[in-house]
Formats: structure tokens, sequence, C-alpha cells
């Protein structure tokens, strides 16, 4: 099975990165774009019947830094 | 005192390092690499150097503070051994949970690498014992993600607590109340960006960063 894994900012956490790809896309004429934050996405190839909570658990340890970053998990096939 | 250094893959700062705690302790530092699962014995500091540890793959310092070592360096440390994590090494140190908040891409996006005018806010600690309070000081930063964040609670807590140890004196990095480096809560643990390592010499410019060293050899002992 696979699963996606999409890394975000909290709100709030300002987003330097985020805040420059709005920056160029103004530059580029696109009006109407309000804000733009970047995050990652990290996609995992599992076991069959790997558990939620053992993918929650490598988010907490390692894929995403709970300080600054909400992680959300999404399941693409299931044996 | 005897010293260790740790070194990761992509750490680069690791010798200056040693060569900053041989010249004032007249000890060479013992350099453990990154998979040994513990440190020598009976060491009295230990210092995560600067770098690109990983190649700041997944978040600076996020690979490293999972290096088999670091639990050993956590163990020492909840036993009050001091340590210091110097740039790459403070990123480390917050990834591992030994220092609280996070260090961000720097506000401008711009990696910054020049010398910085700091005040010291606490010269209470073990690393800031050869400082006076409210003293200027510089030290060279040389990063991309020395941004500090944490929430508010945490700042004030820092704060408070006289656990933020070093302060910008103008904007570098973004950083949340241009705070440089912070003490955990029993203050045997320091994390800042700047790197006094490189400050020991005449032939540095200055030797600002010397006397952490020495005012740590003194509150540690010989």
């Amino acid at each position: 099975m696979k699963a996606r894994v999409f890394i975000t900012l909290k709100n709030g956490v300002l987003d330097p990165q985020g805040k420059a790809i709005h920056h160029a896309l103004e530059g580029l004429g696109f009006s109407g774009v309000n804000d733009v934050r970047a995050g990652k996405l990290i996609e995992l190839d599992l076991a069959d019947g790997t558990a939620d909570a053992a993918i929650e658990d490598m988010c907490r340890k390692l894929l995403a830094n709970t300080v600054i970053e909400n992680f959300r998990i999404e399941r693409l096939e299931d044996a | 005192m005897k010293s260790a250094v740790i070194v990761f893959p992509g750490s680069n700062c690791d010798r200056d390092l040693s060569t900053a705690l041989e010249l004032v302790t007249g000890r060479k530092p013992e350099m453990v690499w990154h998979r040994e699962t513990e440190l020598p014995n009976a060491i009295d500091f230990i210092g995560v150097p600067g770098g690109f540890s990983y190649g700041d793959y997944l978040r600076s310092g996020a690979m490293a503070a999972r290096s088999p070592i670091m639990r050993a360096v956590s163990d020492a440390a909840g036993r009050g051994v001091p340590v210091i994590g110097i740039c790459n090494g403070f990123q480390v140190l917050t990834e591992a949970g030994l220092l609280p908040g996070a260090l961000m891409r720097n506000a401008a996006l711009k990696f910054v690498c020049r010398e910085v005018p700091l005040r010291i806010e606490n010269s209470q600690s073990l690393f800031t014992a050869s400082y006076d309070a409210g003293e200027e000081i510089a030290f060279p930063v040389a990063h991309h993600d020395g941004n500090y964040q944490a929430d508010e609670g945490t700042l004030d807590r820092l704060e408070g607590e006289g656990r933020v140890a070093f302060r910008y004196l103008d904007e570098v990095n973004g950083s949340a109340r241009r705070i440089a480096g912070i003490l955990n809560d029993s203050g045997n643990v320091l994390g800042l960006m700047p790197h006094p390592e490189r400050v020991v010499e005449p032939a540095h410019g200055r030797t600002d960063g010397r006397r952490l060293f020495e005012g740590l050899l003194e509150t540690v002992g010989a």
C-alpha cells in the first residue's frame, strides 16, 4: 500500500518561502492571489496492513516537526 | 575538562570547535562519530558543531537529531553534562527536543554570513559566566535557517526564566524577539546560531568567543 503525508506549516507560523512564491506570482502578473503557503509531500510505500497509528508515529517522530508543522495522512491503496 | 565533539556526515565546524576547545582547555576533544551509541567515559562537556548535517534533508538538523549518538547526548544532558549546540548544532538540539522552538528559513530567505553584534542577556549561566550582563560582543554567523520561532507562551517563559542567553542587536534573520541563543530549563544546554569557536584567537579579528569556553572551563573545572 501507499500513503501520502502532507506536511504544512501551522497557522500563524511565518512562511518566508510561501511569501517569496507569492511575490514571484505577482511579478508574473497573476493577480488575485491572497496568500501562498508552501509545504511538503512525502510518499511512503508501506507493507500491506500498516496501521494508521504506525504512520502517525512516523510523522510525529521524524516526518513533521510538530512545533511548527501539521501533518495529514492520505492512504492511496489498500491490499 | 574532557570534552567530546559530535561529528555527523556534513558537519563542517567540528574541527574549528575542536581547535577552540583544545586551545582553551589544553586537551584535545574526543571526536565522536554519529553512529556511536555511547560517549567516551567521564565526558565533562559535549559540543554539537555547525555544518549541514545530512545536507539539511527534511529539515535542518532533523536527521542528525535521530542519530544513534543523540540518545547518549540526551542522557548525558539529563544528567547535567553541559552541552552546546552551535548553528547546525542548535538546529539538532531543537529537533532532538533538548531545546524548545524551531529554527526556520531566514525571513529574508538569504544565507547570512557576517559578524553580528550580540548582547549577553544572562551572565549567570555555565556558558556566559565570563561575560557581564548586558555586555555587547560580536560573533560571526553563517546560516540559512537561523530564524528562531516558538509560540508566545514559550517565548515569555524563556524571557521570564532568563533563558535567553544571547540576543542580536540588529535584525539578522527574523528570529522572534531577536533571540540568538537559548538555554534549557536546567541551564546546562545552550543552543546558539552565532559561532563563538570562530573568534578565539587574535588572528580571527576578535576573541569574544574564547571567553565562552574559558568561562565554561572555569565553571566546569579542569
